[in-house]
């Protein structure tokens, strides 16, 4: 694709109501939702089900109206567009392809609509085709396809048109777990390629830290955090997401001291706190009150286990994974995980072990309570 | 935050407003709708309360109810609907059971129940009472013929009885056998695993489970003996049923009464059948899938046991064989010099039809095309109704589907008298479409409304199994409501809707009790003629008409069939 159309998308204050059908009670499936796309960025909503991803989608193609809020594309406001008319394509969940077309002919759909003429259509859809790796199915109808190519039929059908916005629900929830991994760097590369805006739901949060610019992390209508895969992994911004992406230990801790310091990585403050009466300082880029009673995140993988180190600690689990080994220990009242990778040339505790964990402070995160 | 749903629901009617195409067809058929469903009732109602000054609100009601021959008829249709629709529960039961768990084994059952199958979809009026007279009237075959009798009492309630029962059973068997495939065999394994025999199994978890279904189609049947016309009209005798009586006074059979008692007994009716369809539709239609558990995942042990095998097959063999034989003996009845008296074979009643100046031919076309016109515009109309209902959401969305139902409700003959007390002189006495009424257009609009709920229904239940974002795909790529109707909707519910298009030119073509109240003699209905030559005693030309319908009910189902595979092997083959 020559052109390429990049539309910055606003949701200004959204908000969806949908009535619970057993009680009769209204709730907020979305609730005071607002954030910017960049022209050409990729973002991921991304939260368990029913925390109102898909709603969000679905409000921007235009199948459900916000309650409250404006959605705008550039500067025009869309709220009372049809779908038809807006300037979206979607990839959906279960492909939606047109059982009674072929390959060429579901690609083409779009375009024919547009009026444009038929060699411009051809050349268009064998291009896309060739971009997706799908050259010389044309003529296959979507039914004898693979799950993964009635995938790129549905992801070519979306680009061919050129949309300003290329909206995504769960498109890679049917795949096997393989397909799954090579499908969504093969949407990435897609989509870097052709420059275009897009909006991508999913439950899957390897998935959403794989594809995405930005992620948006959602849940039971709101937004928890907005922000780079990396930033919302080692800085999440509540318990909430610390939980959702990827593994995480918490530990309960009381803040002593908060020093500010200038760091060249970016950590404004250290702080002080004190675990169980064991001093520990962490350089953080948020600064607790003193005394107040915190939380500390701790990644499995960011965690050592020793025969001395900083927290006392007794094995309950210790199963062989192949690429490391998997712990559980337990710390006072605390369950942790911990992933020890290449366990082949360490020692291996067992099950009723006492050991030691390490951490460097820098690999914690501390949530104000 | 404040939950407010004003904006959204602003938004959606917006988007709904910007849509022309919809918003046509949205209003176009409310006011079919209006005007052929709702209004005509609304005239009927409004005309039983119509009284001489002086009397009170209700008094044609009062009136009616006081009248010996309106409780009598009350008093039969209630007691034939009940006993006829038990037996047909039972006998249906029966036929349902034995499908799912017993191997039929023979070929000569297979095909009876195949042939029992397809009844319900053929099935003309008269053909039933016709050859029951034929086998136990005053001349039967069997009465006379066998054991010399010289009068029979088939006439009356055993008559009708018999020939309802007949006509309803295959109904329930059909609606019996769909539930009974969705109960999943491993509920039944697992309290056989428990230790329970077979009756235990039956009786603790097949029966209960099947129970609100089994109501379903009893009232189903109900509803249908309660509205019956043609067979109380035929091998009723001296027994009159709501149905014939509101006939009866409407054509001057009975001399007493107004025209407001006339009403008054139609709106009777109308709310008997009306309640019931409620209950019916909303009460047990909805529980009788609900306590299934969902689809069977794997084939059932059929029972082996030849106690109970064996005289299962005999009852279902037995009843089915007698159906089929029933539906042969027209044909026979077709052919027969004398009915009753001279058996020989003869063509002179097809002669007397089908040849130089007889009536076959011309009441041939006009009921096939009225049927065929109907059919085109009932399937055309049901799947906007079904697609617009089912795809989209606007206010009035339920009572379009509720309105388009309601024609379940209605009985025949009442549909009939509303049109009369609708159209003779006009909408709302204005003269406006008053030249409908008596022209073969009253014909096809009253087909239409009748088949309607029909079609309406099957394309609700395939609109239903189309994923709902290959549409959305179609209306988010840029195509509009149109478009997508067109482009993805309708290629995608051609099977349904060619079997909606046979169905009711079936129905159409065999339908009777609204049609007989609207025709004129100009147009040669084939089962107004039919009952017109029984009223006779010329049961030879009836017989000819009623071997037509039936042969062309099972033309049509040969050529839905060859369509459907047709376009199976293409799917198939691509």
């Amino acid at each position: 694709m020559n052109q390429k159309k990049q539309m910055p998308v606003k949701l200004e204050h959204i908000t969806k109501v949908y009535t619970n059908p057993k009680t009769k009670r209204n709730f907020n499936a979305v609730d005071d939702v607002d954030f910017v796309i960049k022209p050409g960025e990729f973002i991921t909503l991304l939260g368990p089900s029913g925390c109102g991803k898909t709603t969000t989608l679905r409000m921007i193609a235009g199948f459900e109206s916000p309650d409250a809020g404006e959605i705008y594309f550039g500067d025009q406001a869309i709220n009372a567009l049809t779908p038809n008319k807006r300037d979206t394509a979607m990839v959906f969940q279960s492909y939606a392809l047109l059982p009674h077309y072929n390959v060429f002919d579901n690609v083409a759909y779009g375009l024919k609509l547009r009026k444009l003429p038929k060699d411009e259509i051809r050349r268009k859809v064998l291009g896309i085709l060739k971009l997706v790796g799908l050259e010389g199915t044309e003529d296959r109808m979507t039914n004898q396809l693979s799950g993964g190519q009635q995938q790129r039929v549905a992801l070519a059908r979306a680009l061919v048109i050129e949309p300003a916005v290329l909206l995504f629900d769960e498109p890679l929830s049917n795949l096997d777990a393989k397909l799954r991994v090579s499908m969504r760097t093969e949407i990435r590369r897609i989509q870097q390629e052709v420059g275009i805006t897009a909006v991508y739901v999913t439950h899957d949060q390897s998935e959403a830290m794989a594809i995405s610019d930005r992620i948006i992390i959602m849940d039971k209508g709101h937004i928890m955090q907005m922000d780079t895969p990396q930033m919302v992994y080692y800085h999440p911004a509540n318990h909430f997401v610390a939980d959702f992406i990827g593994e995480a230990n918490f530990l309960p801790a009381k803040v002593l001291e908060v020093y500010k310091v200038t760091d060249p990585k970016k950590y404004g403050f250290v702080v002080k706190v004190s675990l169980n009466g064991t001093n520990v300082e962490i350089l953080s880029n948020n600064g607790p009150k003193p005394g107040c009673d915190c939380e500390l995140v701790l990644r499995p993988e960011s965690t050592t286990i020793a025969d001395d180190g900083i927290l006392e600690c007794k094995v309950i689990v210790s199963t062989f994974m192949g690429s490391h080994q998997y712990y559980q220990v337990k710390y006072n009242d605390c369950t942790l995980k911990i992933t020890d990778y290449n366990p082949r040339l360490k020692k291996v505790y067992q099950v009723g072990d006492k050991a030691f964990l390490n951490f460097d402070p820098t690999n914690l995160q501390i949530l104000e309570k | 935050m404040k939950s407010n749903t004003k904006q959204g629901k602003e938004l959606d009617r917006k988007k709904l407003l910007s849509d022309p195409i919809l918003m046509i067809i949205i209003t176009g058929i409310s006011v079919l709708l209006i005007l052929f469903v709702i209004y005509p009732l609304i005239m009927l109602i409004g005309e039983s309360f119509e009284v001489e000054p002086g009397e009170g609100f209700l008094a044609n009601y009062v009136n009616v109810f006081k009248m010996s021959t309106f409780k009598s008829a009350l008093a039969n249709t209630l007691t034939i609907g009940v006993i006829s629709s038990l037996l047909a529960t039972v006998v249906g039961f029966i036929f349902a059971y034995v499908d799912a768990y017993i191997d039929l084994k023979s070929g000569f059952l297979k095909a009876i129940f195949n042939i029992v199958a397809t009844l319900p979809i053929v099935s003309p009026p008269f053909v039933l009472a016709l050859s029951a007279l034929f086998l136990f009237g005053n001349a039967g075959l069997v009465t006379r013929g066998i054991f010399g009798m010289l009068s029979s009492n088939i006439k009356g309630y055993p008559g009708i009885i018999l020939v309802q029962t007949l006509t309803y059973f295959p109904t329930v068997y059909l609606m019996l056998k769909g539930l009974l495939k969705n109960i999943d065999p491993s509920l039944e394994e697992a309290v056989r695993n428990m230790g329970a025999s077979r009756p235990r199994e039956f009786f603790t978890v097949t029966l209960p489970l099947l129970l609100p279904g089994i109501g379903n189609a009893f009232l189903v049947c109900f509803l249908e003996s309660c509205a019956d016309f043609a067979n109380p009209m035929l091998i009723g005798g001296n027994i009159d049923t709501l149905a014939t009586s509101i006939y009866l006074q409407y054509t001057g059979g009975w001399s007493t009464g107004s025209a407001g008692n006339a009403a008054a007994m139609a709106v009777y009716l109308l709310m008997i059948t009306t309640v019931f369809f409620l209950i019916q539709k909303y009460v047990l239609e909805a529980r009788s899938v609900a306590t299934l558990t969902g689809k069977a995942s794997r084939a059932r042990i059929l029972i082996e046991d030849k106690s109970v095998t064996v005289p299962l097959k005999i009852v279902a063999g037995v009843i089915g064989s007698f159906v089929v034989i029933m539906y042969l003996c027209v044909f026979y009845g077709s052919i027969m010099t004398v009915w009753g008296r001279n058996y020989h074979p003869t063509l002179k009643w097809w002669k007397y039809l089908f040849s130089g100046s007889g009536e076959g031919f011309k009441a041939f076309g006009v009921s096939f095309g009225l049927a065929f016109i109907s059919a085109c515009l009932t399937s055309l109309f049901a799947m906007l109704i079904a697609y617009i209902v089912v795809k989209k959401r606007f206010v009035g969305r339920k009572a379009i589907e509720f309105v388009s139902m309601l024609a379940m409700a209605v009985p025949g003959t009442v549909l009939g008298v509303a049109y009369i007390r609708g159209f003779v002189t006009g909408v709302f006495h204005s003269g406006f479409l008053a030249g409908i009424y008596g022209s073969s257009a009253i014909l096809i609009i009253v087909f239409v409304v009748r088949s309607l709920p029909v079609g309406v229904r099957s394309g609700i239940s395939a609109l239903n199994q189309i994923d709902k974002s290959i549409e959305e795909s179609a209306y988010d790529m840029g195509a509009n409501t149109a478009k997508v109707f067109s482009s993805v909707t309708l290629p995608l519910i051609k099977d349904s809707f060619f079997s909606g298009l046979i169905t009711s030119f079936v129905r159409s073509i065999t339908s009777i009790s609204a049609v007989i109240l609207l025709v004129t003699p100009r147009i040669p209905f084939i089962t107004v003629r039919i009952n017109a030559y029984a009223d006779n005693g010329n049961f030879g030309v009836a017989c000819v008409y009623a071997t037509v319908l039936i042969l062309l009910g099972y033309a049509s189902i040969g050529i839905l069939d060859l369509m459907t595979k047709k376009l199976t092997i293409k799917k198939t083959e691509i």
